[in-house]
């Protein structure tokens, strides 16, 4: 499992609005790659468009090529279901199914979508996700209790225990730990480091530190003014990104002298 | 300016010599119960100045109370908690005077109903029972012959044919304008003529459906079917309304979740949206039911009126509760004794009012099999 991703000449609209211009950037398999940028630079909206979520909201639309190993998931024919099957995707705000255990929580991928699977192979992905995403030790005991009774960080845990259930080919995360206090959110970047040994992650953070931390290569992005399109700023190597840029722009965002 | 001047007002004397700030200007705790005793008392006096009844001295007890009580309180707390005292006890008032019709009408109907409440009642029709039996029972030569038994068969089967057909129809209607419509020109419209559903006057819907199984069948038609038509004219609007507001309030990190695991959309509205939302769609759907179940005149164009239990609801006249009770009311059975009929009429509301009561515990129970699982940690 696990692909890479490249994006090629990408623009990204909101009804006639053009929210990010011209991105092409290589994302490499079984690696972690961070977006990082100021608010409205487009970089969530762009992680959107790598599994075709961002079309969801009325009116957005992209343009460009996303190739998923070679296949363009912009082409023509291609199911946009299928294209979210095999890039998952974690969200900002911890969202378990709130009519749903933990145990079905796991399954939902599988359970939504009325798959047969038997009581076994079902017992054995849960355990598999669970302990996948770190969090197996913590709920084994009450599988069957509600997955909105978990703390916040158990929550975002479970979410991506709920996604590589699916068995995606890459994991996208948008700003996973926003919303998390600091030592859940040391469990969540732990955890990002032992997934990228089988998936690709892509992850948008706030967090300069977590960029720092997690990733293997960073991207920049930036705006350089309201109504303006995000444009990629700055793409490479994170140790690179972060000691020695290339841009100007790049090197005041991360010493904190943007603006 | 310094820290310390921060802190302290430059003109704070020495505390010992002023009254505690925090707490003065406080009324003692006796003000407010001994002005509404004094209201009590007082309102008596003027109540038997014009003529001595129980609701003026109510009245004007309330009335002195409403005065007073706010005077009393602004003139030691002050202005603002003068003014927020009045709008309190305005709200109490008002609570109260809400409150005073629905206990009011559910004592009469208790009250009146309960006699006639026994197993004549409910397991028998009025089939076979003439003024004269009606005359013998008030005459003491016997008991309260006939019941509301091919009432309540009729209310049951219709009530549950305009919901059979309502529910689907609104509940897949709300979920088009929510999932699907996007704000285009056809989800517009919809909502527009829902709104002017909501608006018809019962009779109306009521000879929309009596024309319109005239049309298909001939001037005579007239059966529980087509009555139930008529409800669920009534009935879609409110579903609709009621399910709209529910698929609403479902969080959108829920759909969004559901796509990101490559779940369809029919199937997202289907096992991720409605069972969140099912809890509030429920008691939607009851409330709609409740609102139909007691409609008389659309009843009478399109279901006529009957004396004998009849089960079918697409041949034969039907008689549902409302207008069982019309017509105990209106037209007594024995002209010259018109009791029993009214003891039975007040009986068959009391049932009315049991049936609404037990759909709603349904819809409670319905609500909390299925309402997204507390959090249990």
């Amino acid at each position: 499992m696990s692909k890479r991703i490249d994006v090629e000449n990408l623009n990204v609209y909101y009804g006639d609005f053009l929210a990010v211009e011209d991105v092409s950037m290589g994302i490499d398999a079984r690696s972690v790659t961070a977006f990082i940028g100021p608010s409205g630079c487009g970089k969530s909206t762009l992680l959107r468009t790598l599994n075709r979520m961002h079309e969801v909201i009325p009116g957005a639309r992209a343009e460009g090529k996303v190739l998923l190993d070679g296949e363009n998931l912009y082409g023509p024919g291609v199911d946009p279901v299928l294209v979210r099957s095999m890039i998952g995707m974690v969200f900002q705000r911890p969202n378990p199914f709130p009519t749903m255990s933990i145990r079905d929580n796991v399954l939902a991928g599988v359970k939504l979508n009325s798959k047969r699977i038997s009581r076994s192979d079902a017992d054995d992905l849960v355990e598999g996700s669970l302990q996948g995403a770190n969090l197996w030790n913590e709920v084994k005991d009450r599988l069957d209790k509600p997955g909105s009774g978990l703390s916040g960080g158990q929550q975002q845990r479970l979410c991506i225990a709920r996604a590589i259930a699916v068995k995606p080919e890459v994991i996208l995360m948008d700003e996973p730990c926003s919303a998390l206090d600091p030592i859940s959110t040391l469990a969540i970047e732990d955890l990002i480091s032992e997934l990228k040994e089988e998936y690709t992650v892509v992850i948008v953070t706030h967090n300069m530190q977590q960029a720092s931390r997690v990733s293997d290569r960073t991207a920049f992005f930036n705006i350089q003014g309201t109504g303006k399109p995000g444009k990629l700023i700055e793409y490479g190597p994170t140790a690179e990104i972060f000691s020695n840029p290339t841009e100007k722009q790049t090197e005041d965002y991360v010493s904190g002298r943007f603006g | 300016m310094s820290t310390a001047s921060l802190r302290q007002p430059t003109s704070s004397p020495s505390p010992a010599g002023r009254r505690p700030t925090l707490t003065r200007n406080q009324k003692p705790k006796w003000l407010v119960p001994v002005i509404a005793v004094a209201a009590v008392v007082v309102g008596a006096a003027l109540a038997a100045l014009v003529g001595f009844s129980t609701a003026l001295w109510a009245v004007l007890a309330a009335v002195v109370f409403l005065v007073a009580a706010p005077v009393a309180v602004s003139a030691v707390e002050g202005r603002r908690k003068g003014a927020d005292s009045l709008m309190t006890y305005l709200v109490y008032a008002a609570f109260v005077l809400a409150v005073i019709p629905l206990i009011s009408v559910i004592w009469t109907v208790l009250a009146n109903g309960v006699p006639g409440l026994n197993s004549n009642l409910l397991l028998t029709s009025m089939n076979g029972v003439t003024g004269a039996t009606d005359n013998a029972a008030a005459a003491g030569d016997g008991p309260v012959l006939g019941g509301a038994y091919h009432a309540i068969v009729g209310t049951v089967s219709i009530t549950f044919w305009a919901t059979l057909m309502s529910v689907p129809i609104g509940l897949l209607t709300a979920i088009y304008l929510v999932e699907y419509s996007k704000g285009g020109w056809l989800g517009k419209s919809i909502t527009f003529f829902v709104d002017v559903m909501t608006g018809i006057p019962s009779i109306v819907a009521g000879l929309f459906a009596a024309a319109l199984f005239g049309l298909l069948l001939g001037p005579s038609a007239r059966f529980g079917f087509v009555a139930a038509v008529a409800l669920t004219v009534l009935m879609i609007p409110t579903v609709v309304k009621n399910t709209e507001e529910m698929l609403k309030i479902v969080p959108n990190e829920l759909r969004e979740a559901a796509y990101a695991l490559g779940v369809r959309k029919w199937r997202t509205i289907l096992k991720v949206v409605i069972p969140t939302a099912i809890s509030g769609i429920a008691s939607g759907v009851t409330l709609a039911i409740a609102r139909v179940i007691g409609e008389t005149a659309p009843l009478l164009v399109t279901a006529g009126f009957a004396t004998a239990i009849n089960w079918n609801s697409f041949s034969g006249w039907m008689t549902t509760l409302p207008t069982f009770i019309y017509y105990q009311i209106l037209t007594p059975t024995s002209p010259t004794n018109p009791d029993p009929s009214q003891q039975r009429a007040w009986a068959a509301a009391l049932i009315l009012i049991l049936i609404v009561m037990l759909l709603n515990l349904l819809a409670r129970l319905v609500a909390r099999a299925f309402a997204p699982k507390a959090a249990g940690r």
